[in-house]
Order: structure tokens, then C-alpha cells, then sequence
């Protein structure tokens, strides 16, 4: 039964991984081509010629470049990131205990704005054209249409300053009671909702309109179901392919794109240590945060490419 | 029903003065209101079948759809009493319509294939009408739909149920529908053109199946088609309708033997073309030489060992049932789908295989016209434009010039020139498909091949398209390769015939030989198959038949 299927779900990840590999080479040459020396910024300006000779020995930068690619594809196969320039520490360990407080931040953004989003969504769809329809996307339209610095800094100013409701920096630390830790990250979570939920919503709704218009759904009218039946039953399970993509797609963001959001909130997760060493030109940071990335946003289309695939009734049950 | 009266006990539906409208948003123009249904009244008694017949826009399936208060897109049923058992359902809310679709009226759509929910499993939507309003539980009803699928001979009743849509053919799906509207046991099924979409061979057995269940369980029904010859075999009674109103209404027999209404005569004779023969004196201007032609890398062969000459100024009619490789011959004469093996030889020159390696001449002199004419044309052209474009194309023409031809080929296919500046959206379907002919003219063609070009017509309109194709072959000469799935059509138009099975040509000479027996077992199935305006013919023609259908 499922060999067209299981072909086409390893073709996806076979894709997947070379994507993987051509933007480890793009982020490699891109580190490659900045200006400077790495060396260079290490010691500052006032190191002497015979100094930065030797430290350039030390690190392999004498190397041909496809040389220094492999030898750094290499440590990042066997889970080696490499060592921070500017603190010495170990890249891999660093990013362990901050990668887990990203996940964290946007599983529970994730847990509240997904069902969210596809429950307004299908309520629009029930009450298409009326006040309810034109009150949900108005509102999620206008809390997409604010930037995300702004939302965040709205919610500081009134939860945190005003109402004292939420702390407005969300510091945690290993150890954290559960509760507390859910206190902290409540107004990036928030936030992040805010930020995802439209589009979501949006996308939900328009699948699920487009649906509508299919002759079956007049089938289901003419049995007597009730309008949420039929979208329930009978729309939503064949909208379900485009609802994926883009819950995919803000997930990833929700992993990758809360540079800003940590930022704001001052929370110890993967975007915030971004900047920071961007600020610090640590090459080796960047670059392996940038993998990270890559790799977190590849991966979760491959799942939508495969949910996708898995939702189609007819590769799942081939004639 | 106790404690109703008794004179009209056996009276299940009375439409009263019905009149539905429908708000229509033109291009260009403000919105308006339109009225589809003026004035129609109707009774149906407890088990008998009223068929509805009349053209597109007729207002059949609006009529047949009030039935369940159901208006589609922006219809609105506007005045009239709808009583069904009784009742005026007008009048019963929201939660009475509902209560009553599905229960005690059900629906058999046109295209089985599109009213099906793709992720559900047949059985899941087959029952789910009967579970909904407590007609029976899970299992009772799961063993009546199992019965109703023996019951319209569907293979494998026991199983078939657990299948999704898209395994399950065209035909079968029709039926499974019919056994869908049937779980619920409701007083009254809406066939809207149940057989339209179906090949000749599929729907006769799909009418048997649809005639014998409605007899078996006492169902009335109300048979809606364009096709006057299927509602015959069907129908107790006939209502022939056109604009919205009620031209006709009366016995089947006195429907198709003594019309009384002008219109209901024209629908009667529609079929016949008569249509003299051409002698196959001169040498074929066109040769297709068994060629064989494939689809997915030549897994799947479509075409097989094919040869076919085409007489300079004569028609030769394709016909054979879906997938026979009717319209695939089309696509390796016009170069779109390169054929394997094989050569195509025209005006004494052998044809490039490959659309790309065609000279513009050979594509001018190839022209084609297309089932769909609508989705044939840029919606954002004028008629002129279309029609213009092969002008610039072939001839360089330009101006005045062109302009001047444009009218030229407006008035060959009788349309006045006020239609230059129009959209296809402002078009009928039969004039669209008159302006695409036009189009292929004006390349001033050696052949056009017509793909299926009058199947989307009203009976009307597509036989003034074949009198108008008729006409031009005389007047320019052209000659026309004619695929069709109807035989009615090649009576009227060829001048020889290939039939096409599965790829072959299993029957192939001029038209009088081939249309004469003996004829082999596919050709006589098809023949067969044609439905004829006669009361009985379904059952004549299933016991005559030599062989079953391919039942897709």
C-alpha cells in the first residue's frame, strides 16, 4: 500500500538534507567573504605580525578553503560546533541549554496560537461575511500589521510597568520551578501568539473557503448536516495539506525568528545569543547558529511536505 | 399519514406557482435581479418518476433542487408554496429544511466524482445521512447500503464500501451515489442528470440500475436531463421546460409521439442531420501509418498500431467511450504528443513528429476546436482579437485589413459584426464555441480537428454548431477529423468512421459499411447503447447485448 508514498517521503528528505548541505556551503563562503581576519579580531589591532602568524597557524586559517569547509562539516557531523572566539567556551555547549529555552519559548507559543488560529479560522468560515468573520481578521490582521517590537513593548508597558501582572524581563536559569519559568515566558509567549496567529488564521480561512466551493460540500448540505458540521467533516479534513504548510511555517518562525522578540525580553534563548556575537564578529558562533536554523526550518517543511503527502487519501490508498 | 385526506393520499410533492430568482453580478454593469423560474407548478404522486427536461438555463435542476428548499450560489426561491407530504417546508425554518434533506428528500448530483468527499471512505458518506437523522443506527445502515450495492450491481457490494472515491470508477460512483440517496429511505430522489458525464456503454447500465431500484423500493423521483431519449426510458410523466417556464407537460408517450408545443417537437427530432455521404474518390490528403504512442516515459501505451486516412474536404468521425485514445490520436497528429512508432504523412510530405519541429505552415493547416470552448479562449481578449490573432499570426495581416476579415468570418459563422468588441464571458456557449471555429478558420486550415466540440452543448446549439460545420466543409473545402463518444452526432456528419477501443481501430471504413452489419461485438455494443426515443428500449437493449460494457 504505501511504497508510491514511502518513495516520495524519502525523496523529500533526501531533499531536505541537500538543501541542508548547499546552505552549509552558502553560510560557510558567506563568513568567508566578510571583511577582516579572524585572527585579527581575536588579538585586537595591536597584535604583532609573528602573534597573529602563529594563532592563524594554531586555528587552520592557513588552510585552502574547502579544506577549512570540510574540516568544519566534519565537527558539526560529530557534534562539534567548534569554540566561541570571543569567550573560549565550547559552541556546542552554549547553545545547548539555549536552544532548549527557544524550544521551550515556542512550544508554548506553538500550544496556545495553533489550535487558536484554526478554531477562529474555521468559526470564520461558519460566520463568513458577518460581524464575526470581519471581527476576528480585523483583529488579527491589525496585531500582524504592528511589528513585533511594538507588541512586545505594549505588552511590557501594561502587563509588567502598569498592571505589574508579568515580570517584563523574562530571565530563567536551570532549576526553575515549572510555574515560575511559565510567569517568565508569558509575555514573549504572548507576543510571539500575537504575531503568528494571523496568518494562521488568515491561511485557515482560505483553504477552508476554497473548499467550500466543491460540489461535496453541496452533498453535505443536501443530507441536512449543520453548517459547522459540514465544515468540521467535510471541508476541513481536505484543507487540511495547505493548514499544515503554513502552521510549519510560523513554527519555524516561532524557532528562528524570535531574534527580536528575546531580545526585547531579554530572554537567554538562540536569537538573543545571536546578536550578541554578531555584534562580536565571532564568526564560528554565527555560523553554527546559522546551521541550527537552517536545519530547524528544513526540517519542520519536510514534515509539512510529508503531513501533506500523509493527508492525501489518494497516495495514501493508491488505486 | 393517517388523518390525511383521502383523495389526495397518494400525493407526495405540489409545487405551486414557484418562482426562484437569482441576483447576477455582470461585468460592468450594476448588480441585478434575474428571475430562473416563473410560474411553475407541478404535483408528483407517492412513487412515480416526473422527468424535467429542457435546455441549459431551463431552470431543471433549480426546479428539482426547491424540492429540498435549496437554492445554489445566490438562488432564492422567491414565491410559491413548495408541499411536500403535506406541508408547505417554506415555511419550516431552518431546522425543518434540514430535518427533511437528506430524510425525506435525497439528492443524486450530476458528476458522482465531485460529490463525493475525497478523504471520506464510500461507506462513511453513504450512511452518514441515515445515522444523522436516526433513520438507523451504524450497523443497520451499513447492512442496508450493503444490500443497496448489490442491489445496482456494484462489484464486490461487500467490500467496495470501504474504498475512497477516487478508487472506484465514474460509473460505479454514480451508482454508489444512487444507493447513497436510497440508505435513507426518502420519500423522494432528485436525479440531476445522473448519466450525463457517463460514456454511452456505462450509462445505459447505470439506468437500468437507477430504473430498476427506483421500481424495486417505491421511491418517487424526479429525473432531471437534457437528454429526452433517457428521460423517456425512465419517466412516467415529462415536463418540458425552457427559460424558466413550463412549455409542455404531460404521459411520456404522449411526450415523444404527439408533441403538442413546437419546442417539445424540435427536442423530438433533434437528432436528425441527414447527411449524404462523400465517395472516397480522391487520395488522401492526410495518412496516419500505425503509429503507437505513449504516456509516462512509454509505460502506458495509449495508442496502438494506428493508421487513418483523411480525405481532402470529408469528415472522418473518431468515435469509442473514455480512454480509447480518441483525443490522444489528435494530440500525435498535431505534434503535441510525439508518437514512438509510426508516421504521419500530409500533403505528400511526411510530418515532423514534434510539435517544435513543425514549420508554421504545417501548424496553420492543422487547426483545432475544443470541447470547452470557454477555457479555449483568453477571457481578456475581445472576440476580434481571438479571432484576429491567427490573422497576424499566419498571414502578417494588420489594420483595415484584418479588421475587414474579422467581419468576413463573423458572418460565415452567423454572427453579426456587433460582437467584435465582446468577451467570452458575454458569449453563449454555442456562440463561444462558433467564435472558436471561426478562430480555427481563420488560419485557413486544410483540417480541423474537433475534439468532442458539441458534448458541452444543449441539443439545440450543438446541432446548429454540426449544420454550421457542415456548411463551412462545403464553402471552404476544409476537412474535419471529428472525435465524439456519440453516434448520433457521426450519423450526421461523417463520411467514414474509425472506432476506437483501447487504443485500436476496431472498425474503420466509410461510413455506410461501417454502420452496416455485421458488426463485431464493440461496435455493436456501442450502437446498441445509443439511447433511442422509444418507450422500453432500456430493457430491449440490455437483453439484446452481446457483450458487457467496459463499466467505467
Amino acid at each position: 500500500m504505501s511504497s508510491p508514498i514511502l518513495k516520495l517521503i524519502a525523496q523529500r528528505v533526501a531533499l531536505g538534507l541537500l538543501l541542508l548541505l548547499a546552505v552549509s556551503v552558502l553560510i560557510f563562503a558567506g563568513t568567508q567573504i566578510l571583511p577582516g581576519d579572524v585572527a585579527q579580531s581575536i588579538l585586537g589591532q595591536s597584535a604583532t605580525p609573528q602573534a597573529l602568524a602563529n594563532l592563524r597557524e594554531e586555528l587552520g586559517l592557513n588552510a585552502p578553503a574547502y579544506v577549512r569547509y570540510f574540516r568544519w562539516l566534519g565537527g558539526v557531523l560529530t557534534g562539534d560546533l567548534g569554540t566561541a572566539l570571543s569567550s573560549r567556551q565550547d559552541i556546542a555547549t552554549a547553545i545547548g541549554g539555549r536552544l532548549w529555552n527557544t524550544l521551550f519559548l515556542a512550544f508554548w507559543a506553538a500550544i496556545v496560537s495553533i489550535p487558536l488560529a484554526i478554531i477562529l479560522g474555521l468559526l470564520a468560515v461558519r460566520y463568513r461575511n458577518g460581524w464575526i468573520d470581519k471581527t476576528i481578521s480585523g483583529l488579527a490582521l491589525a496585531s500582524t500589521s504592528l511589528p513585533e517590537f511594538f507588541v512586545g513593548y505594549l505588552l511590557v508597558y501594561f502587563f509588567a510597568v502598569k498592571w505589574q501582572i508579568f515580570p517584563g524581563i523574562s530571565t530563567v536559569y536551570d532549576g526553575m520551578p515549572f510555574l515560575e519559568r511559565m510567569r517568565a515566558i508569558a509575555l514573549p509567549a504572548t507576543a510571539l501568539t500575537l504575531v503568528v496567529l494571523a496568518h494562521m488564521m488568515r491561511m485557515t480561512r482560505a483553504a477552508i473557503l476554497n473548499v467550500m466551493q466543491s460540489a461535496y460540500i453541496e452533498t453535505a448540505e443536501l443530507k441536512g448536516l449543520s453548517p459547522f458540521e459540514i465544515i468540521r467533516k467535510h471541508a476541513f479534513p481536505n484543507a487540511i495539506a495547505p493548514v499544515i504548510n503554513v502552521v510549519m511555517l510560523n513554527l519555524a518562525f516561532l524557532i528562528v525568528g524570535v531574534v527580536v522578540i528575546e531580545v526585547i525580553f531579554v530572554y537567554p534563548g538562540m536569537g538573543q545569543y545571536l546578536v550578541d556575537h554578531v555584534a562580536k564578529r565571532d564568526v564560528p558562533v554565527v555560523q553554527a547558529v546559522g546551521l541550527i536554523f537552517a536545519a530547524v526550518y528544513i526540517g519542520l517543511n519536510i514534515i509539512a511536505d510529508i503531513a501533506a503527502i500523509v493527508a492525501n487519501p489518494r497516495l495514501r490508498h493508491p488505486k | 399519514m393517517a388523518k390525511t385526506q383521502a383523495d389526495s393520499s397518494d400525493l407526495l410533492l405540489d409545487i405551486r406557482n414557484l418562482r426562484i430568482e437569482a441576483k447576477v453580478y455582470p461585468p460592468g454593469e450594476a448588480p441585478r435581479t434575474i428571475t430562473l423560474v416563473q410560474d411553475v407548478s407541478l404535483t408528483l404522486n407517492k412513487g412515480k418518476v416526473l422527468g424535467l427536461i429542457g435546455e441549459s438555463g431551463a431552470g431543471k435542476s433549480t426546479i428539482g433542487l426547491s424540492s429540498m428548499a435549496y437554492g445554489r450560489g445566490g438562488v432564492k426561491i422567491t414565491g410559491g408554496e413548495i408541499i411536500l407530504n403535506g406541508r408547505d417546508i417554506r415555511k419550516g425554518g431552518t431546522q425543518g429544511i434540514r430535518a427533511l434533506r437528506g430524510r425525506e428528500v435525497c439528492y443524486v448530483a450530476q458528476s458522482a466524482a465531485a460529490a463525493f468527499n475525497p478523504a471520506h471512505r464510500l461507506m462513511d458518506q453513504v450512511v452518514e445521512a441515515s445515522i444523522l437523522h436516526g433513520v438507523a443506527n451504524r450497523a443497520e445502515a451499513e447492512k442496508r447500503a450493503v444490500a443497496l450495492f448489490r442491489k445496482l450491481s456494484l462489484p464486490d457490494p461487500e467490500n467496495i464500501g470501504q474504498r475512497f472515491p477516487h478508487q472506484v470508477s465514474g460509473g460505479q460512483l454514480q451508482r454508489v451515489m444512487t444507493a447513497m440517496a436510497l440508505c435513507s429511505e426518502p420519500d423522494l430522489i432528485v436525479f440531476d442528470e445522473p448519466t450525463t458525464a457517463l460514456d454511452v456503454t456505462t450509462q445505459i447500465d447505470v439506468l437500468a440500475a437507477i430504473k430498476e431500484a427506483i421500481r424495486d423500493t417505491g421511491v418517487a423521483a424526479l429525473y432531471i436531463s437534457h437528454d429526452l431519449a433517457v428521460v423517456a426510458q425512465v419517466s412516467d410523466e415529462i415536463m418540458v421546460l425552457r427559460h424558466g417556464k413550463l412549455v409542455e407537460w404531460g404521459g411520456t408517450r404522449q411526450i415523444i409521439k404527439e408533441p403538442r408545443q413546437e419546442y417539445t417537437s424540435a427536442l423530438v427530432s433533434v437528432h436528425e442531420i441527414a447527411h449524404e455521404e462523400k465517395k472516397p474518390d480522391a487520395s488522401p490528403f492526410l495518412s496516419v501509418r500505425n503509429i503507437t504512442a505513449a504516456y509516462a516515459g512509454g509505460k502506458i501505451k495509449v495508442l496502438k498500431n494506428v493508421s487513418v486516412d483523411i480525405l481532402p474536404g470529408q469528415t472522418l468521425a473518431v468515435v469509442g467511450e473514455s480512454g480509447s485514445g480518441k483525443s490522444t490520436l489528435a494530440r500525435a497528429i498535431t505534434g503535441l504528443l510525439p508518437p514512438e512508432q509510426g508516421s504521419i504523412t500530409f500533403a505528400g510530405r511526411t510530418l515532423a513528429n514534434r510539435l517544435a519541429d513543425r514549420s508554421r505552415d504545417d501548424l496553420r493547416e492543422l487547426q483545432m476546436i475544443y470541447q470547452m470552448a470557454d477555457v479555449a479562449m483568453n477571457p481578456r481578449q475581445t472576440v476580434g482579437t481571438i479571432i484576429g490573432r491567427p490573422l497576424e499570426f499566419y498571414f502578417g495581416m494588420g489594420g483595415k485589413e484584418r479588421d475587414a476579415r474579422v467581419a468576413e468570418l463573423l458572418d460565415k459563422i452567423e454572427m453579426g459584426r456587433g460582437f467584435v468588441d465582446r468577451y467570452p464571458a458575454e458569449l453563449s456557449g454555442g456562440q463561444k464555441q462558433r467564435v472558436c471555429i471561426a478562430r480555427a478558420l481563420a488560419a485557413k486550415p486544410k483540417l480541423i480537428i474537433c475534439d468532442e466540440v458539441t458534448s458541452a452543448l444543449d441539443p439545440l446549439v450543438a446541432n446548429g454548431i454540426l449544420k454550421l460545420l457542415l456548411g463551412l466543409q462545403a464553402e471552404e473545402g476544409v476537412a474535419y477529423l471529428f472525435i465524439t463518444h456519440d453516434l448520433a452526432t457521426v450519423k450526421s456528419i461523417a463520411d467514414s468512421i474509425a472506432v476506437m477501443y483501447r487504443g485500436e481501430v476496431v472498425r474503420y471504413g466509410p461510413k455506410s459499411q461501417v454502420l452496416k452489419p455485421p458488426f463485431d461485438a464493440y461496435t455493436d455494443l456501442l450502437l446498441s447503447s445509443v439511447p433511442e426515443m422509444e418507450i422500453g428500449w432500456l430493457e430491449k437493449a440490455i437483453s439484446g447485448r452481446r457483450m458487457a460494457s467496459a463499466g467505467n
